[in-house]
């Protein structure tokens, strides 16, 4: 029996469901707290800095002047164009965006230290601050870091010869310019760490409510010059991060330092208003298309600039190329462009840093080539699906615009399958009827591939200083021939401790309940990359493969001599090694390995522990996303009728899991498509600072989302496996907006940002009137 | 400091709080439930909903002073004293309700409240109550099915 494509619950479910998980908050309790004084402005000269007038007994105030000797984070890349901004943990000199922490305030209670943080005085010499593209880039802009002139943090360019030539050459050149909002991904438990002396040993414990904890401990480490061996970092149950828990935030080295200096137990639990301001925002983008087409609407040419705001500082480790060059690398997506040429920048502003949130960057170039593509159907007269199924990749391998190889995929598949479940022509029948009833409906496609489960070659051509990618795994059968399994990928909430258990135990002949994955502990885990960039399963669902199947093979040769057989006679099923007619309890194979080694130790040593590792080239998963909406013409609202997602990712490890990836991808997705938007003053003050502001769907605005699989076996990959953690939120833009273009196009408008907000929709009709 | 007596999950408990302390903060600090979890502190999200007096609240928006007298039920409340998940919480499970867990104790406690409701539950009470709270991880679909699940098991399903 297989339990690997099986509905398993989840075995994470029940503490979290008795109210028995441990996130950091609850580890928090008992610590002294640190709160943050945080800049007030964007930009500025710290004039003075002073703490209360009076502080109590066992409150402390700490500065960046208190912190000499700790280093600056300084993310690096390896690329002539890149300008390291260094981000101090606390400025002495500077604050670059409003939310920036200046100071902290330790007391023994988290509301006394707020109370502090009242009477701290700070006198900050107001500059103007750059806020935006136009701004930062504007001839003769105040420079956000001296060493970026113009502004620009990171630039990359193709522009192949001749490219011009053939754009202007194209029958049809169809173009777009457009906008996407500044978004966070909210996790509903912020930021928040515990750092703690161990008086016993000296070393520090950090919880930290991370996606890397390796990477944490080892940037940690660095910058307060400790021996990395004396920091523990524990990532313990995470309430979500969808990416902005991978970076080193500089409140971390505050707590550790605080841990050390003053041997005691700290803790910082963000709120959620320092979430919204000052945790790491994404997506803020503005592109301009042009696309050649010939007469037929085959895609000759794509040029594509590319601007990302990312924020006043580059984070560690992913840097604040992330975004910019991703869009670079990756924005034909599974579209054939024989000739593309594309300038990408990272713009500097005095805004909080950019850092990766689920999708990074591909829900912006889907939303851009999609939208495109129902221009270009509009240009060519076309229909928006035909349009697409012209261009796609439908030979594989194939090689992308920019080198990469696309491995087997259902591009084409997969669009024929949303287009038949759709019924299209029901559909526009349905479409022209509601018009006349002066209701717009509108349904909208979306077309893409995800790039998924690349290790360390893919990301060492990213030139990154910290090059990710590989996963390693220690298996071990314990004497009752239960099995623990060390990862170094960790968790936020997808499940993860489930879908590897069901790859281990049909490996090695177990259940699932036999498993025991350990994670989020550097002291326990093997060295890892955590988890983000849809990897965790591709990856470290490989690498527990590997040692999985390294540890069948010792239990194997170990059967084999007690049963007196060739090893290649055992397989192990149903807890038990079973060759022809004999066989043994595994648990039994087991307790002898350990307690009665004298019998096999020749045979297999002396324990039955394996190490695993998985480093492959990277992988494609791909969908086809498709939406209805009806737009209400009198107010801009959008209500999303039917959303529908044919997906591939591969062999599909626990359709429950997936399917809920999917789903909960989508919802992001719609959320950035139609409700969340990070919005700035002009003198860089957030205006959304709170969730009445900054304003998360709820299940009233989140339909049912219908998911069709199919499963493209990925010959990249051991498991067959391609990942599909963000791919619910790379469609869901592009789908919705185009639908809502679709409903408008009576009006003869489209949308060129998103969020898509009920005044931006309002904004653009108001005055029209609907053609009939 | 003020003194606050009152019960939680059936358990009286006797706590010296300062006056501005919040129900959320006294029940995870001062009697050590941490299952009610905080998430935005501005009754937004709804992650820190517990039952009052048999009425879901924001735990955030409530003071600890007040539950003086008051009968508090929280997550910990729900499975047996042996740890056996009680309907509404394997229905969670079996649906797939939940990713990261941080939400599921509001939504837990406020779904709690709408199957005990003498009229039942039907779609549109199910889906305008349960939008009262935030999830970031599950696209709501399922938390909706599970609780829809839960009522139809409890026999207080009504079909619209």
């Amino acid at each position: 029996m297989n339990w690997v494509g099986r509905r398993l619950p989840r075995s994470e479910d029940p503490p979290l469901l008795r109210g028995e998980g441990r996130y950091v908050p609850d580890i928090a309790i008992g610590a002294r707290a640190v709160r943050f004084l945080r800049s007030p402005v964007a930009s500025g000269r710290i004039v003075a800095l002073r703490p209360p007038p009076a502080m109590p007994p066992g409150c402390l105030f700490v500065t960046g002047a208190d912190l000499a000797g700790v280093g600056a984070i300084k993310p690096g890349l390896r690329r002539f164009n890149y300008r390291a901004v260094e981000q101090p943990v606390l400025p002495v000199e500077r604050v670059h965006f409003v939310g920036q922490a200046i100071a902290a305030i330790v007391a023994p209670s988290a509301a006394l230290a707020e109370d502090l943080l009242e009477e701290c005085e700070l006198d900050i010499a107001v500059d103007d601050p750059v806020i935006g593209f136009e701004a930062a880039l504007a001839p003769g802009a105040a420079l956000v870091h001296p060493i970026a002139p113009g502004n620009v943090a990171v630039e990359g360019e193709i522009r192949p010869e001749g490219f011009a030539e053939t754009l202007s050459a194209a029958a049809h050149v169809v173009e777009f310019a457009f906008r996407s909002g500044r978004q966070s991904a909210m996790p509903l438990e912020g930021r928040g760490g515990v750092a703690e002396y161990d008086r016993a040993t000296g070393r520090i414990r950090l919880s930290a409510s991370a996606q890397m904890p390796h990477q944490l401990r080892t940037g940690i480490a660095q910058l307060l010059g400790m021996p990395e061996a004396d920091l523990q970092v524990i990532a313990p149950d995470v309430g979500g991060g969808f990416g902005q828990k991978m970076a080193l935030f500089p409140e971390y080295p505050v707590l550790v330092w605080l841990a050390r200096k003053h041997r005691g137990r700290f803790a910082w639990v963000e709120d959620r208003n320092e979430n919204l301001i000052a945790s790491a925002h994404s997506r803020d983008q503005r592109h301009v298309l042009r696309a050649g087409f010939d007469p037929e609407g085959r895609l000759l040419a794509l040029e594509a600039d590319i601007l990302a705001d990312v924020g006043a500082f580059s984070v560690f480790p992913t840097t604040c190329a992330v975004e910019p060059l991703m869009a670079l690398a990756e924005y034909p997506g599974p579209y054939k462009v024989p000739a593309y040429a594309v300038r990408a920048r990272g713009v500097l502003t005095h805004t909080c840093p950019m850092a990766p949130y689920r999708g990074v960057s591909r829900p912006v170039i889907t939303f851009g080539i999609e939208r495109l593509m129902d221009r270009a159907a509009a240009a060519l007269g076309l229909a928006p699906d035909e349009v697409r199924r012209r261009n796609l990749h439908d030979s594989f391998p194939a090689r992308s615009a920019t080198g990469m190889v696309l491995d087997e995929a259902s591009y084409i598949q997969a669009l024929d399958e949303a287009v038949h479940i759709l019924d299209i022509p029901a559909f526009r029948e349905r479409q022209r009827a509601a018009r006349a009833e002066g209701r717009y409906l509108g349904l909208g496609l979306s077309v893409f591939n995800e790039r998924t489960g690349y290790g360390t070659p893919a990301f060492a051509a990213r030139s990154m200083d910290v090059v990710p990618g590989y996963e390693v795994v220690d298996i071990a059968m314990l004497p009752s021939g239960e099995v623990e399994a060390r990862i170094g990928s960790s968790p936020h909430g997808q499940g993860l401790r489930t879908t590897l258990s069901q790859i281990i135990a049909d490996r090695l002949g177990l259940d699932p309940g036999a498993i025991r994955i350990i994670h989020g502990d550097t002291d326990r885990t093997p060295y890892g990359w955590g988890s983000f960039a849809s990897r965790s399963l591709v990856i470290g669902g490989g690498a527990c493969q590997v040692a999985a199947d390294r540890l069948a093979d010792k239990l194997r040769r170990g059967a084999a001599r007690l049963l007196q057989c060739d090893p290649a006679e055992v397989t192990l099923r149903d807890w038990q090694a079973v060759a022809g007619a004999a066989s043994m309890p595994i648990a039994e194979l087991a307790r002898l390995a350990h307690q009665r080694s004298e019998l096999l130790s020749d045979a297999i040593g002396f324990n039955l522990a394996e190490t695993g590792q998985y480093d492959p080239g990277g992988t494609f998963s791909n969908a086809c996303h498709a939406a209805i909406v009806e737009v209400e013409a009198e107010t801009g609202h959008v209500r999303v009728e039917r959303y529908l997602v044919v997906e591939d990712a591969g062999r599909i490890i626990n359709p429950m899991i997936a399917d809920g990836q999917v789903q909960g991808g989508v919802a992001q997705g719609i959320a950035n498509a139609l409700f969340e938007e990070v919005i700035y003053a002009p003198d860089g003050t957030p205006l959304t600072g709170t969730l009445a502001d900054y304003t998360p769907p709820t299940c009233a605005e989140i339909p049912e989302i219908e998911i069709h699989h199919l499963e493209t076996i990925s010959e990249a990959t051991i498991t067959g496996a391609k990942g599909l953690g963000e791919g619910g939120s790379i469609g869901a833009p592009a789908a919705i907006v185009n639908a809502i273009s679709d409903a408008l196009s009576p009006f003869g408008v489209d949308v060129a940002e998103f969020p898509a907000t009920p005044p931006r929709i309002r904004a653009l009709i108001r005055g029209r009137a609907p053609r009939a | 400091m003020t003194e606050v007596r009152f019960t939680v999950n059936g358990t009286a408990q006797c706590v010296a709080v300062e006056p501005r302390l919040t129900l959320a903060d006294m029940l995870r600090e001062e009697c050590g439930l941490t299952g009610t979890h905080l998430g935005c502190e501005h009754g937004v999200c709804g992650a820190c909903t517990v039952l009052m007096d048999g009425l879901p609240v924001r735990a955030c928006l409530v003071f600890g002073v007040q539950a003086e007298g008051a009968d508090i039920r929280t997550v910990e409340g729900l499975a047996a004293a042996d740890g056996t998940l009680n309907v509404l919480q394997h229905a969670f499970q079996a649906q797939h309700g939940l990713q990261c867990g941080f939400c599921t104790p509001g939504f837990l406690m406020l779904a709690t409240w709408l199957l005990e409701q003498k009229e039942g539950v039907d779609e549109a009470r199910l889906r305008e109550v349960l939008a009262s709270n935030l999830c970031r991880c599950t696209g709501y679909q399922n938390i909706l099915a599970a609780v829809r699940v839960a009522a139809q098991e409890m026999g207080v399903w009504r079909e619209g």
